[in-house]
């Protein structure tokens, strides 16, 4: 078995307890893939405790990825290499591997005590239960411990270097260069030696192992194709990374300061922790007392005169609500990001969901419209936190900027932009001052094509004028109560959404022909699975094309017309309809939905399936009927 | 345009719309006045208020203004002021907006030395919603969501505010324009946060309800008008003054003509001292009780840990500043 496959992507799966260091140990090996140009993706599979009770299911931590050739847009539906550090974590992955999957376990976790704590009545190395796939079972535990021993550490200090002894069995079974891991290892305990030698050798320890050992039989070793990328300078970038690059991107482009105001909460906390690192590029960053006081200090920050953020996920955004009110009835810019998770209430903080798109859209009382516009992909976020200030600036409003817990927390190699290539942001200048005329008037005077007022800030010499919550006279901006003045303000603050409409791209395919039997419609964090399904169903000449939403609400102004020349519509989300509900209210589309709220995204395999299902058994190709069914 | 301004400056055309009669009015008059006087700029002010009958405050201003929502102005108003410090930031609040609904932004607005100028208006009752008891109306107040009475304790919004941490903490009653006039501009001289209760009367739903030290028979004898290191006197001649009695850890009223040197001088500086005072029913303490400088939490924020919203990098250089690696 030691002759090396040569595949286009592999699928590999790490799982263990939270302290296992797993998600340490993937993100090593995602950096030494992209280091030998392979394309990746990656998905961290989190529990919702810190340090859940060890060994049990609910504590498995994982870290999925996908590494290849060919353009790489998800983790993969199936691994195909799994490294399970205890029982529990084979349990939980098991279902998931795909047939003949290589698993590696750690035999000395295979105790009477964690398969009871995995629920396992008996072992399952034993039980035959493991027939079907390959399993190679090394003593990691102790031979890590054996290794580590000359540094004196104590059990528990000398097993934390376990994840770098695996890590080096792996890179040897990639055939990967041990040297960036090396380096890291020494710059990151550069303040303590022991640890820093103890982890070098237990992954050097593990790599020879796997090349010496009788293992080196068992042990396949595989080699993954170049992939074919766009030729740039590239780095790795998480969807947390990227919307705190590109918020920060934006305010340069603006030249104006950004000032993130947040609340802690999962899984949108990464955002904060990262913009907390960018004083230098002209960020404040301000945790609030709670939600509401986070986007409330954000609309200050935005009167003024700095690009005002908040973030949170669903729960969180349901507070800030009220303010979302205040920040249209002011005409103020603001951008609120809601890093989607499972709901409703706490539901699943870690895991992922696209369930607030009713929220973003409709979620507020009265009339109350904003721009909605999602993420599609984790190096995506840098620019749809551009776009989101660029609106919110342009039409003096807040901006919601949906993203999600895989969003957040995936990877992918991802094409450093040149930011000169980026245009820069304008805001609406300013007015004069003049003392001929009420100030309060000057301060409304809006822009006829996009309905964004100047943007006037408090120190501002001779523009002294009062915003509110209350309704204000169209042209005046003094208070109003004037009925047919809140029938036109009103129609004032739709027009503004709309007018969005005329600055944005039009509608694209990914994928597919101009008209047709099917359209795949996404949104958001789904596109990764999609693209590769409909991918797969065009190779096998199925009559299907796929069209990727950024602009939620609204819509492109060709986007009924695009979708209007399929005979059917299909709209796969990880939620129980929403984007069908907004397409069949704006458009009056009839699409069919296909929903999934398991916390999990998408899986290729799923979608072809249900894509299969829709597609009719037989269809005219030039006056022929031909099959459309794959063989079975 | 840095000529002198008189208090027409910072007043604006719009009708003001407080019922005839309203505390209200004093106070916008003292705090017009008292802008003028200490040379404040109506571009440089910014009033930020939240609901209520007293959050009307900023459209009856000539200066930057902003109405927020419910509760919210501590929160807004520190957005406002991390951007700019060098505004003048005004937060205008009321007791039921400060101190029930938006009870949380107050607490961490004055925890944090945000150095926005709070006054809060307490005329004990919610006005603008017709007459409910509020979180500072005294147990027992009938309302129309209490007619047998409310039963839960009062609010103290000094011991709140001392409480919470705040290094600045004055009361005035509406219609005393030395009073008010006085604590305003000593909080506009503060670095910090500084909080101002100020008596209000709602003569539609709580009329005369600090009248027991308000009015003016009773003035001299339930009011304690404190002055930094000067003897705490009271009534008509100063006949009265305030002892600490160390049996029970309390002030109480002495008989100052018969024992002079047992009356405490008034060192706003004494934390100890100051919550004593905010628990004194009669006299009622006023003026600026606490006052504690610090540094503030603007400039402490805009000082660590770089130079905040100062551009000192390129995102260009960030965006780099990865392992990356070369496709070709
Ligand atoms: S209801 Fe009371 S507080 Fe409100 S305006 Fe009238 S008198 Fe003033």
């Amino acid at each position: 078995m030691s002759d090396k496959k040569s595949l286009d992507s592999i699928v590999v799966r790490l799982a263990g307890n939270s302290g296992d260091g797993v998600q340490l140990m993937g993100s090593q090996f995602t950096t030494s893939t992209a280091l030998v140009g392979k394309d990746f993706a990656t998905f961290p599979d989190f529990p919702a405790e810190i340090r859940a009770p060890a060994g049990t299911t609910f504590g498995v931590s994982a870290y999925q990825m996908n590494i290849g050739s060919s353009p790489i847009t998800t983790a993969g539906d199936r691994p195909d290499v799994l490294v399970a550090f205890n029982p529990a974590a084979l349990k939980v992955s098991l279902p998931m591997l795909g047939s003949g999957a290589l698993i590696i376990v750690n035999n000395d976790s295979f105790n009477a005590r964690n398969l009871a704590k995995a629920g396992y009545r008996e072992d399952p190395r034993e039980t035959g239960e493991l027939d079907s796939y390959q399993v190679v079972s090394v003593d990691i535990s102790h031979l890590n411990l054996e290794a580590v021993k000359a540094y004196g550490l104590s059990k528990s200090d000398g097993s934390r270097c376990k994840n770098f002894w695996a890590l080096g069995l792996l890179m040897w079974m990639f055939d990967r260069d041990l040297d960036p891991i090396d380096v890291w290892i020494r710059k990151k305990f550069r303040n303590n030696k022991v640890a820093r030698d103890a982890n070098v050798t237990a992954l050097h320890s593990g790599h020879a192992f796997a090349e010496t050992a009788e293992l080196a039989e068992a042990l396949p070793r595989f080699r993954v194709n170049a992939a074919d990328l766009p030729a740039g300078e590239y780095r790795g970038i998480t969807g947390a990374e990227a919307l705190s690059l590109g918020l920060t991107a934006a305010a340069e482009l603006a030249d104006r300061p950004l000032v993130f105001c947040s609340y802690p909460i999962t899984p949108a906390s990464p955002l904060l922790h990262h913009l907390a690192r960018y004083d230098e590029l002209g960020v404040g960053v301000f945790q609030a007392e709670d939600e509401i006081a986070a986007i409330c200090a954000a609309i200050g920050a935005s009167y003024g005169g700095a690009i005002g953020v908040t973030s949170s996920s669903g729960p969180g955004i349901a507070l800030k609500t009220e303010a979302m009110g205040l920040a249209i009835n002011a005409e103020l810019p603001l951008v609120i990001v809601n890093s989607q998770r499972g709901g409703p209430s706490t539901g699943l903080p870690t895991k992922t969901e696209q369930s607030d798109l009713y929220q973003a859209v409709y979620g507020r009382n009265a009339d109350a419209p904003i721009p909605v516009i999602a993420a599609r992909s984790a190096g995506d976020c840098f620019y749809a936190a551009i776009e989101a200030v660029r609106i919110a600036l342009r039409h003096m409003t807040p901006v919601m900027l949906l993203t999600d817990g895989y969003l957040s927390n995936a990877s992918e190699p991802w094409l450093i932009p040149d930011m000169d290539d980026l245009e820069p942001i304008k805001s609406n200048a300013p007015p004069q001052p003049d003392d001929s005329r009420d100030n309060q008037g000057m301060a409304f005077e809006r822009n006829p094509c996009t309905q964004g007022r100047p943007w006037i800030t408090p120190g501002m010499l001779g523009l002294m004028h009062r915003l509110g919550g209350l309704e204000k006279d169209f042209e005046t901006g003094h208070i109003s109560y004037d009925p047919g003045n809140h029938q036109r303000m009103t129609d004032m603050r739709a027009e503004k959404v709309k007018s969005v409409a005329k600055f944005i791209p039009l509608q694209m395919l990914e994928l597919g022909t101009e008209e047709g039997e099917l359209l795949v419609i996404g949104w958001g964090s789904t596109y990764g699975p999609i693209f590769q399904a409909v991918k797969q169903m065009r190779q096998q000449n199925h009559d299907v094309s796929y069209t990727h939403l950024r602009y939620i609400d609204p819509l492109p102004e060709n986007f009924g017309e695009l979708a209007g020349k399929f005979r059917q519509v299909l709209v796969p989300e990880m939620n129980m309809g929403q984007l069908s509900t907004l397409l069949r209210d704006k458009l009056g589309l009839s699409p069919t939905t296909y929903p999934k709220v398991t916390g999990q995204p998408f899986l290729i395999g799923e979608l072809t399936e249900k894509i299969y299902s829709m597609l009719p058994p037989v269809l005219e190709v030039d006056g022929d009927l031909v099959t459309n069914r794959r063989a079975e | 345009m840095s000529s002198a301004l008189t208090a027409k400056d910072f007043t604006n055309a719009q009708e003001v719309r407080w019922c005839p009669g309203c505390g209200d009015y004093a106070i916008l008059k003292t705090v017009t006045r008292t802008l003028a006087e200490i040379g404040a700029r109506p571009e440089t002010t910014a009033f930020v208020s939240g609901i209520g009958c007293a959050s009307r405050f900023p459209y009856y201003l000539d200066t930057y203004g902003f109405h927020t929502i419910h509760g919210r102005a501590p929160a807004v108003a520190t957005g406002l002021k991390l951007i700019n410090p060098n505004l003048d930031v005004w937060v205008v609040t009321g007791d039921g907006d400060g101190l029930s609904i938006g009870g949380n932004h107050l607490l961490h607005a004055l925890r944090r030395n945000v150095g926005i100028k709070i006054m809060l208006f307490n005329n004990e009752v919610y006005g603008l919603t017709k007459g409910q008891y509020s979180p500072t109306s005294r147990a027992g107040t009938r309302s129309p969501s209490t007619p047998g009475g409310s039963i839960d304790s009062p609010l103290s919004a000094g011991q709140l505010a001392l409480g919470a941490g705040a290094r600045f903490f004055a009361r005035a009653i509406d219609t005393d324009k030395i009073g008010l006039g006085y604590v305003l501009k000593q909080a506009h001289g503060f670095e910090g946060v500084t909080m101002i209760e100020i008596f209000q009367n709602c003569i539609v739903y709580n009329d005369n309800v600090f009248a027991d030290f308000t009015d003016r028979d009773n003035a001299a004898d339930n009011q304690l008008k404190l002055q930094q290191g000067e003897p705490m006197l009271f009534g008509a001649d100063n006949e009265k003054g305030i002892r600490f009695n160390p049996d029970n850890f309390t002030l109480e009223v002495i008989d100052a003509l018969s024992n002079p040197d047992q009356v405490l001088r008034h060192d706003a500086d004494n934390r100890v001292l100051a919550q004593l005072l905010v628990e004194l029913e009669k006299p009622v303490a006023l003026g600026v009780i606490y006052k504690n400088p610090g540094e503030s939490f603007e400039k402490s924020w805009h000082q660590s840990p770089g130079q905040r919203l100062k551009r000192t990098r390129s995102v260009s250089e960030m965006l780099h500043n990865s392992d990356t690696w070369v496709v070709s």
